[in-house]
């Protein structure tokens, strides 16, 4: 579990920092997007490095799913009899939401990938498939929608709850937080790694819905 | 004072059980928890009808008997066990909601009362360090880092009452285990067993159907004695240890 979400870290990380390419204009993003096919060429083939990475992702998916599977089954049969009353005193309400927001991940994961990646279903004009290969013009046309901007704040939101108590959890999972001050370093590392990621993700859609980043 | 309790009655672990309402009159403010349930079950004696069970012992805070879920906090709202939580920590007029510990391997024997066997089976499977019987050695004789004796004494102060698994949503008991490593692993003495004990311990603890620590911190904020969630790293970082190690 927190071997498979310190990976997700570093990917959320390094899809954000190439989000902020929009900010470049047209050329500087779809150069980039252009460039993670090549990565590694020639002594990879064309998206060889690109799929190299999906395929590690797909993994680590599983490996992340499967885990949340067993801890929430064993959380299910260890508590069959609720609290009449039970209130939470030590805990922030991320923790607590790791489940469900895990779950509204996944399922914003799947629209994304049919926005940008599988179909490229561009919500403005209905169009699939990006017959231009402008993923700009995709990104723009799909954040000028205001639901859409909406959709993926509230994503943002779910990823930043879970990533402040993810990041936190991990390094003790991996029993890295043995002393008081270590243990409030992996809190603030929470904090800091939910808000740069997902403070970063959510510039481009709002900035594209106020008109900082146009066609 | 006077209060209205919501208690869980169960007449034994077969029994479904449910939430009884009951009225207490003229409760001082300087009575402890357990003795306001006396004064209710005195009213009840004297009314026929069956006391409410609960467990408590010392009553001094240091056996780890008495339990009880307190308006959905364990122990209550104060960093103590329910045996030195006193009644001004109430109003006149409250409703207080008391219920057993909730966890599938503590399953209730009668009302408030638990079997809490469970955490024995723990540290038999290893909480303990094996040394020949004979008189006691010269206390010198084995020096220990003075942070590492008092890290072990800290935690040493767990008393095994299982407010962790009763606060904890996934009810894992990773706070108590964690407790006992870090307890024996920092010192000297507990060296030889150190990873052997670690996978015992959490083999036991899962084989009890106690649930996984995702690390939300509840357990250390129900815990009467205030050990602190890096024990929980510490028990993660040994187990790690030996299972590298090929325990």
């Amino acid at each position: 579990m927190a071997v498979s979400g310190l990976l997700f870290i570093a990917f959320v990380l390094a899809h954000m920092y190439g989000n902020l390419k929009a900010f470049g204009g047209e050329d500087s993003f779809n150069t980039y997007a252009e460039h993670l096919r090549e990565i590694g060429e020639p002594m990879l083939p064309h998206e060889g490095a690109l799929w190299i990475i999906r395929i590690g992702l797909i993994v680590a998916l599983v490996v992340h799913v499967a885990c949340a599977v067993i801890l929430w089954r064993r959380a299910a049969a260890a508590r069959p009899v609720q609290y009449a009353v039970k209130k939470n005193t030590g805990s922030s309400l991320s923790s607590r939401t790791m489940r469900w927001g895990g779950l509204t991940l996944l399922v914003f994961i799947v629209w994304h990938l049919l926005n940008f990646t599988i179909v490229k279903v561009n919500p403005s004009s209905g169009e699939t498939g990006d017959p231009d290969h402008n993923p700009y013009a995709l990104m723009v046309d799909s954040f000028d929608l205001w639901w859409m901007t909406v959709i993926y704040l509230i994503a943002m939101l779910a990823l930043g709850m879970h990533l402040h108590h993810g990041t936190f959890s991990s390094l003790q999972t991996l029993g890295w937080t043995n002393t008081a001050t270590s243990r409030a370093r992996a809190r603030a590392a929470g904090w800091v790694v939910a808000i740069v990621i997902a403070g970063g993700f959510a510039l481009v859609p709002l900035s594209v819905l106020v008109g900082i980043i146009e066609k | 004072m006077n209060l209205t309790l919501k208690i869980w009655r169960q007449a034994g672990p077969s029994d479904k059980g449910g939430i009884h309402t009951y009225q207490v009159q003229g409760i001082s403010e300087d009575m402890s928890f357990l003795e306001m349930l006396d004064v209710l079950n005195e009213q009840l004696n004297e009314k026929g009808e069956e006391p409410v069970a609960f467990d408590s012992d010392c009553r001094e805070g240091i056996c780890g008997t008495c339990s009880l879920m307190i308006n959905g906090e364990a122990h209550g709202p104060e960093v103590t066990t329910t045996c030195q939580l006193h009644m001004r920590s109430f109003s006149d007029g409250d409703t207080i909601t008391i219920e057993p510990w909730r966890a599938e391997p503590f399953s209730v024997i009668k009302d408030l009362i638990v079997d809490r066997s469970a955490f024995d089976r723990i540290i038999q499977s290893g909480g303990f360090i094996s040394a020949n019987t004979g008189s006691a050695p010269e206390a010198n004789s084995v020096p220990a880092p003075r942070d590492k004796a008092m890290r072990a004494f800290n935690v040493a102060t767990c008393i095994g009452c299982g407010a962790c698994v009763a606060a904890c949503p996934n009810g894992s008991a990773s706070l108590f285990l964690g407790a006992k490593i870090t307890h024996l692993g920092e010192l000297p003495q507990g060296q030889p067993e150190r990873y052997s004990r670690v996978v015992d311990m959490v083999g036991q603890h899962d084989h009890e159907g106690f649930g996984g620590c995702t690390n939300i911190g509840e357990c250390a904020s129900a815990c009467p004695k205030e050990i602190p969630l890096d024990v929980i790293s510490q028990l993660n970082k040994d187990l790690r240890t030996a299972l590298k190690n090929g325990y």
